[in-house]
């Protein structure tokens, strides 16, 4: 392993890492922020409804 | 029982979301994909066209989709082919739908057999059947599973029974998945999300630790140590061509963006549909960065770290340089890692268990825009449109079983559709949300309802950068791909593939087939709109 690849290593793991911190303090903090957030797990399609 | 306080309620509720945000587009990309395609492309060299995307292309790729799809759904229209054409009114604007409804589609067809092997692997170890001695014992034992050996060889049901049968679990996949859609029991997925998820990233935190610790386990090979591991995966230029020489190859960029749209869902039409079914005001800016942070975070930090360096350890150099296909790594590296853990063989099942839940997660996914359009356009049922994905996308599996020689029919695929066809589309709907939508107007559509806000520059990186990003790497992989002459004979360029083997030319039919399908389908669906609309301005004259 060489120094270029420890400091590849550092940003890689810790950018991803520092990313997912920010966002994580982004929904603690922001009030109300957990109401309005989504992603495809949670939206239900309303064919199924229907159907 | 104690009564929940509303402030715990309220931490409760903010780590449930956190984690059904974040686990959502976690999948096989992450820990099998990833590594096999870094260790391909040079491990350390690979993470800078990564990194580049990541920012680049990734994420601004991400808020326009959830953009697109919640501006078209706002008017009516929830599959790609009717979102496209709200936003560019030409007759040629639904049809670049076909690309959105043809890739996640054909995706499933080798991702459900990925899953299988997963879900194989873990009742392997649940029944004891995973115990090998020696580390070519279980590269050998998964070539002879998957039928890398010859055309066919996965559908012979060897010795051992149905635990050793590829195409059982295949089988098994096929009809949890369509079970689960066609009843509509997807709701399960946020289940998922919120549990497995973090008990998959704790298992992976483990096996993470082990691997860390397993110092130089054969004293015959003192080269392959873990600190010599991790220097292929994050060294750049650890491979022969050095950094530079990798960085020249063009393949390197398609295939790091590639990589970065396959495993945040970007580019394959999912989240276009997902997203019209939002409401206006619902966000989509922080939702979309925490879902990639959260993936990145699975893929860079995790898989990462984990498989090829255990790859390195217990098989060596020469195997994480040509791994066998994109996917392979993980089946053979990992249970080595398991086996020298203790209870390895209760943390091989649960490892491969959940691996294969995330995977059935996604591939549920995988085939709600093709649904969409048949009942939008074509006014199916649901139950008409899960029955008809099943047909084609078995006969597709079928294909990819069945010509699995060298992993020619998955590769293939995988490379075409999972890498290329997804560039394209992703270049399509950049060119889309910057010029005909319009910057101004897609940012203030991307703004909207959004709880941070998103600096101005990415604007003009989605305008300006992205498109000319895109085009640029994808004129330059052409220009090498017609000009390059390889300096070893027994390799050969993509386009040279497809002259030379007829397994490729069948795989290329096979997509074109599909393509044309969905191409009447469109032009079917654009009819009908068409009439419909007729029929409006006719009501309200």
């Amino acid at each position: 392993m060489t120094l270029g690849g420890w400091i590849v290593m550092a940003l890689s793991v810790g950018g991803m890492t520092g990313l997912l911190a920010w966002c994580i303090y982004k929904v603690v903090s922001i009030p109300g922020a957990t109401e309005h957030l989504h992603s495809q797990a949670d939206i239900e399609t309303p064919d199924i409804e229907c159907d | 029982m104690s009564q929940a306080t509303p402030g715990k309620e309220a931490w409760a509720s903010r780590i449930g979301v956190i984690l059904a945000v974040t686990g959502s587009a976690v999948g096989l990309g992450n820990f099998l994909r990833f590594p096999g395609l870094a260790a391909q492309y040079g491990g350390g060299a690979f993470m800078i066209p990564y990194a580049v995307a990541f920012v680049l292309l990734g994420l601004p790729i991400a808020w326009v989709e959830w953009s697109i799809g919640r501006y078209g759904g706002a008017r009516g229209y929830n599959s790609s082919p009717g979102i496209y054409r709200t936003i560019w009114k030409t007759r040629a604007a639904p049809y670049f739908g076909v690309l959105s409804m043809v890739i996640p589609v054909m995706i499933y067809m080798y991702y459900v057999y990925v899953e299988a092997w997963c879900l194989a692997y873990a009742m392997r170890y649940l029944f004891g059947a995973m115990d090998f001695e020696h580390a070519a014992d279980y590269e050998e034992f998964f070539g002879a599973f998957v039928g890398a050996g010859g055309h066919g060889d996965a559908v012979m049901i060897p010795g051992e029974g149905l635990l050793g049968s590829a195409v059982f679990f295949l089988v098994v996949c096929f009809v949890v998945n369509f079970v689960l859609i066609y009843r509509g029991l997807t709701r399960g997925i946020e289940w998922f999300c919120r549990w497995a998820m973090p008990a998959l990233i704790v298992c992976a935190l483990v096996i993470l630790v082990r691997v860390l610790t397993l110092g130089t386990p054969d004293p015959a090979a003192p080269e392959q140590s873990v600190l010599n591991g991790l220097g292929y995966m994050w060294n750049p230029g650890a491979n022969e061509v050095g950094l530079l020489g990798a960085l020249r190859n063009p393949e390197i960029w398609m295939a790091a963006a590639g990589q970065i749209f396959f495993s945040l869902s970007v580019g394959f039409g999912i989240i276009i549909t997902y997203s019209s079914y939002l409401h206006r005001d619902d966000d989509i800016a922080l939702s979309s960065v925490t879902a990639s942070a959260g993936n990145g975070f699975c893929e860079v930090a995790l898989g990462g770290l984990i498989t090829i360096p255990a790859a390195f350890v217990f098989l060596g150099f020469a195997f994480v340089q040509d791994p066998p296909g994109t996917f392979g790594m993980g089946f053979v590296a990992l249970p080595n890692v398991f086996g020298e853990m203790p209870a390895g063989r209760w943390f091989g099942f649960l490892f491969f268990f959940l691996l294969f839940l995330a995977a059935v997660t996604s591939s549920l996914s995988m085939l709600q825009p093709a649904i969409a359009l048949l009942e939008e356009g074509l006014g199916l049922g649901r139950k008409a449109s899960v029955a008809l994905l099943g047909f084609i996308t078995a006969v597709g599996a079928a294909f990819v079983v069945f010509f699995s020689e060298g992993f020619v029919a998955l590769d293939t695929i995988d490379f075409w559709i999972g890498t290329f066809c997804i560039y394209v589309l992703a270049t399509f709907q950049v060119i889309l949300f910057g010029w005909i939508l319009g910057g101004d107007r897609g940012f203030d559509e991307l703004r909207r309802g959004a709880e941070i806000r998103i600096p101005a520059i990415f604007k003009y990186v989605i305008k300006y950068v992205a498109p000319v990003y895109l085009l640029t790497i994808i004129g330059f992989w052409l220009y090498s791909e017609l000009l390059t002459v390889p300096e070893d004979p027994e390799e050969t360029t993509r386009l040279q593939q497809i002259v030379q083997s007829g397994e490729v030319q069948l795989s290329l039919i096979l997509i074109l087939m599909v393509g044309t399908l969905f191409t009447l389908l469109i032009a079917q669906s654009v009819k009908r709109w068409r009439a419909a609309e007729r029929a409006q301005v006719e009501v309200i004259p």
